[in-house]
């Protein structure tokens, strides 16, 4: 089917096959769980810079660049002390020219670097995104495999708090549709270190799509997690809580409103199954469906835009292959349909907040034929 | 790795225009070669008539005449030129006729084979401007970079892809240059070092340099003393109004790069022309504004063309930084297949006819008779019969192609080549795993 081949190695089986698959991997998040019996906390932002530094240490190709990123330690300091570390041949702070950095980034990566391109927000990646999408995503494909561009571009995505319309847009969506791109976004401390070890090693270019109210919160980390080989697979959705009642899906700071509505709603008697998107591009939706079709519910959160967003993405796979299993219309919640505003309660009204996670499962749940 | 350096100006003062110390005459500083901006109608009747503003000799100007003056080591101080061009050998000589003749060859059979429906879609032709290829790409090395736009058929050639396999390319075949694809506008070359090939203008000029910083990284981070690979970025008139155009001036002057940035001028851009498009339409003049050294010079002269370019290359690869050259040509054919072919400029850029020039040269310093130059173009001849029937027997791209290529990994790294998890590896976290 022609499905089938869009999700590329992971999924190569016959439908009939693919379940029994599934249910196999299914073991690994729950085993993954096992990481959160924890030694230490770790901060996000702490979690990402060891990332860097771990990896510019195995690797002298790796290098980074990005505005502020070298004597002002980071705009968000996530890049404190590489420069003292690494020298400034290796962390470049580079002139407010994303379409010229970014570019110079990927030319540098057509022949071998690896680059870790940082922009201040994605918003700013804006002006490099011809880059992004032109002459990176599309290289491999148009130069018939001969020129691979192993490139991260990382930063932080989506609302942040009082920074209005121009330093608040989620991109997940748009660099999300893109093929010849992968798409992160990590939740967790644990997500940041496996996720970008594994994007900086990897030959394809990769969007890393942070947060900057997580950099600062902690998490905890078990001892594999620390460890310099440790990395994430891309491409795999992590169960964060397992439920039988609703499918809750999420990805970077929603993960963590899903959490505390999953806890609210467990003393009303409703168990939700949380699941932590991880990896946009691709989207891993054989643990999503499989997961609808245990639990027969589906939420999806997101904090960007509505229309064309990854809700509607995951609800059209649910519907395309799981529909007999649905027992209730999917539930989207996304940001409000309008540019970001300023004031705080606007601001407050026009992203997800916890409330509207509870009232959305409880009307996915209400709406059912059976009943509950 | 950031440093300032003192702007140098025009490096090459016996090839660039010899500044005329007056200029309160002629609103445009006056070129050894009549300027053709000074004598071309430039009214445009919507947007009324464009008067070029008076040069005002700024102490920035009076610095450069002043460098020019005191001119480098490496360049004498003389007075107007006189007819005499750079000495060739026989075998340089037909090596540049060759390339040249291969390319107008190549881009003619082109016409050919898009009127005759084997090739479609966007195809732009580089007749006119063989010297800026030919001058630049045969003064490299291997492992040198090359980086264009659109017009890329020539410059793959020049830097050493088969005929057959660019040929195959445009038909949109298996065995093109990047297995049909890329197409005319996407030549991409591993091998040859061909960067792209790329559609948007300006998006090669970053493109290059990266290249042009990677050779740099090698050399100073990965400590890799065999490394002196420069990058040669071709781009046009109309790009030179581009922001990333600028931002890469920046950049590489910045970090000293060792990339070479040719500005193809040939007037044109689509249906604009390049005055009614630039406040100041001398590019090589934006050069010094960034501390680059700015050269313009005559794009339908091979020789000339080789000369600025074994200068600029050199001191690329010195470690001395980049280099802005404009060179003044022009294309004989329409901006596509697709659009109109008559421009007003034609018939005087026909005259100063690149291959005709050199064959000129080469005739009157013996270095070369007309049989010799007649077997290269029977040759050239031949080879591209071959490489149109090559692509016209090749077949078409399988249709499990559509799928391929769009991730070098596809599984991503962190699923290792057994299929399974990385992380699932027991053995993962024994502390020296190596990727």
């Amino acid at each position: 089917m022609a499905l089938n081949k869009m999700f590329g190695a992971i999924r190569g089986r016959a439908p009939s096959q693919k379940l029994a698959r599934i249910s196999s991997q299914m073991q690994s998040p729950s085993s993954l769980r096992s990481f959160c019996a924890a030694a230490k906390e770790m901060t996000v932002r702490d979690a990402l810079n060891s990332a860097i530094d771990e990896e510019m240490s195995a690797d002298s190709k790796v290098y980074l660049m990005g505005e502020e990123v070298g004597e002002y330690q980071g705009a968000y300091k996530i890049s404190k002390g590489l420069l003292q570390k690494f020298g400034p041949d290796r962390v470049l702070d580079t002139p407010i020219t994303e379409a010229g950095f970014t570019g110079i980034g990927v030319g540098s990566a057509f022949y071998g670097l690896k680059p870790i391109v940082e922009f201040m927000t994605f918003n700013f990646a804006m002006q490099a995104i011809d880059h992004i999408i032109n002459s990176a995503a599309k290289t491999n494909y148009m130069s018939a495999g001969q020129i691979s561009v192993p490139i991260v571009f990382r930063g932080p995505n989506g609302a942040a708090a009082g920074v209005a319309a121009q330093h608040s847009q989620c991109f997940a969506a748009w660099y999300g549709s893109c093929p010849g791109l992968k798409v992160l976004s990590p939740y967790s401390a644990e997500d940041a270190r496996g996720l970008l070890k594994a994007a900086i090693r990897d030959p394809d270019p990769v969007v890393f799509l942070e947060n900057e109210i997580l950099y600062g919160e902690a998490f905890p980390v078990s001892a594999e997690v620390l460890d310099p080989s440790f990395v994430l697979p891309i491409g795999k959705a992590k169960i964060e809580r397992e439920g039988t009642d609703v499918t809750v899906t999420a990805f970077s700071k929603m993960v963590g409103y899903a959490l505390k509505a999953a806890e609210i709603l467990e003393k009303e008697g409703i168990n939700v199954e949380v699941i932590n998107l991880r990896s946009i591009r691709p989207l891993d939706r054989a643990t999503i469906n499989q997961s609808v079709r245990k639990t027969n519910r589906l939420v999806t959160v997101e904090e960007g835009w509505p229309q064309h967003g990854i809700g509607a993405e995951i609800c059209t796979s649910v519907v395309e292959e799981s529909f007999d299993y649905l027992d209730a219309p999917v539930e989207r919640i996304t940001g409000a349909d309008v540019p970001m505003p300023y004031a705080a309660n606007l601001e407050r009204m026009a992203v997800p907040q916890i409330e509207d996670i509870v009232r959305a499962v409880k009307r996915a749940c209400s709406r059912s034929a059976r009943g509950k | 790795m950031a440093s300032c350096h003192a702007p140098q100006a025009s490096f090459f003062p016996q090839i660039s225009p010899p500044f005329s110390a007056d200029t309160s005459s002629s609103p445009i500083v006056s070129c050894r070669f009549p300027c053709r901006y000074a004598s071309l109608q430039v009214s445009s009747p919507s947007s009324g008539t464009f008067v070029p503003r008076a040069e005002e000799k700024t102490k920035t100007e009076r610095n450069i005449f002043a460098c020019a003056a005191t001119a480098s080591r490496l360049v004498a101080e003389k007075p107007a030129p006189t007819k005499k061009k750079t000495t060739i050998t026989k075998e340089e000589g037909l090596v540049l006729y060759e390339d040249m003749v291969l390319g107008r060859s190549f881009e003619d059979m082109c016409a050919q084979m898009y009127y005759r429906g084997k090739m479609f879609g966007f195809v732009h032709l580089y007749n006119g401007q063989e010297a800026v290829s030919t001058g630049f790409i045969k003064c490299l090395k291997e492992g040198d970079f090359v980086c264009s736009t659109y017009r890329d058929h020539v410059h793959a050639l020049s830097k050493g892809v088969p005929a057959r396999s660019v040929m195959s390319e445009l038909f949109g075949k298996a065995t093109g240059v990047c297995r049909g694809q890329g197409g005319s506008m996407h030549m991409f070359s591993k091998e040859h070092g061909v960067l792209g090939g790329f559609a948007f203008i300006g998006e090669g000029i970053p493109v290059a340099t990266g290249a042009a910083f990677k050779s740099k990284y090698e050399k100073e981070v990965l400590k890799n003393d065999k490394v002196d690979a420069v990058s040669v970025a071709f781009f046009g008139d109309g790009t030179c109004n581009n922001g990333q155009f600028f931002e890469c001036l920046n950049m590489a002057a910045l970090w000293k790069l060792p990339i070479i940035f040719v500005v193809e001028n040939n007037l044109w851009a689509i249906g604009m022309s390049h005055i009614r498009a630039t406040s100041d339409p001398n590019i090589w003049k934006k050069g010094p504004a960034f501390g680059i050294p700015g050269v313009h010079v005559d794009g339908m002269d091979v020789l000339k063309v080789r000369e600025v370019a074994i200068e600029a290359i050199a001191r690329a690869r010195r470690g001395d930084g980049p280099t802005l050259v404009e060179c003044e040509t022009y294309r004989f054919r329409g901006h596509s297949l697709a659009d109109p072919d008559e421009l007003p400029e034609k018939a005087h850029y026909a005259a100063r006819d690149p291959i005709l020039a050199l064959k000129k040269y080469l005739l009157q310093h013996n270095l070369a008779d007309e049989n010799e130059l007649k077997s290269i173009q029977t040759r050239i001849d031949e080879v591209l019969e071959d490489a149109v029937d090559f692509a016209e027997a090749s077949p078409l791209p399988p249709r499990s192609q559509l799928l391929e290529n769009v991730f070098a990994d596809p599984k991503g790294f962190g699923i290792g080549p057994d299929g399974r998890y990385r992380c699932e590896d027991p053995s993962f976290t024994a502390g020296t795993a190596q990727v």
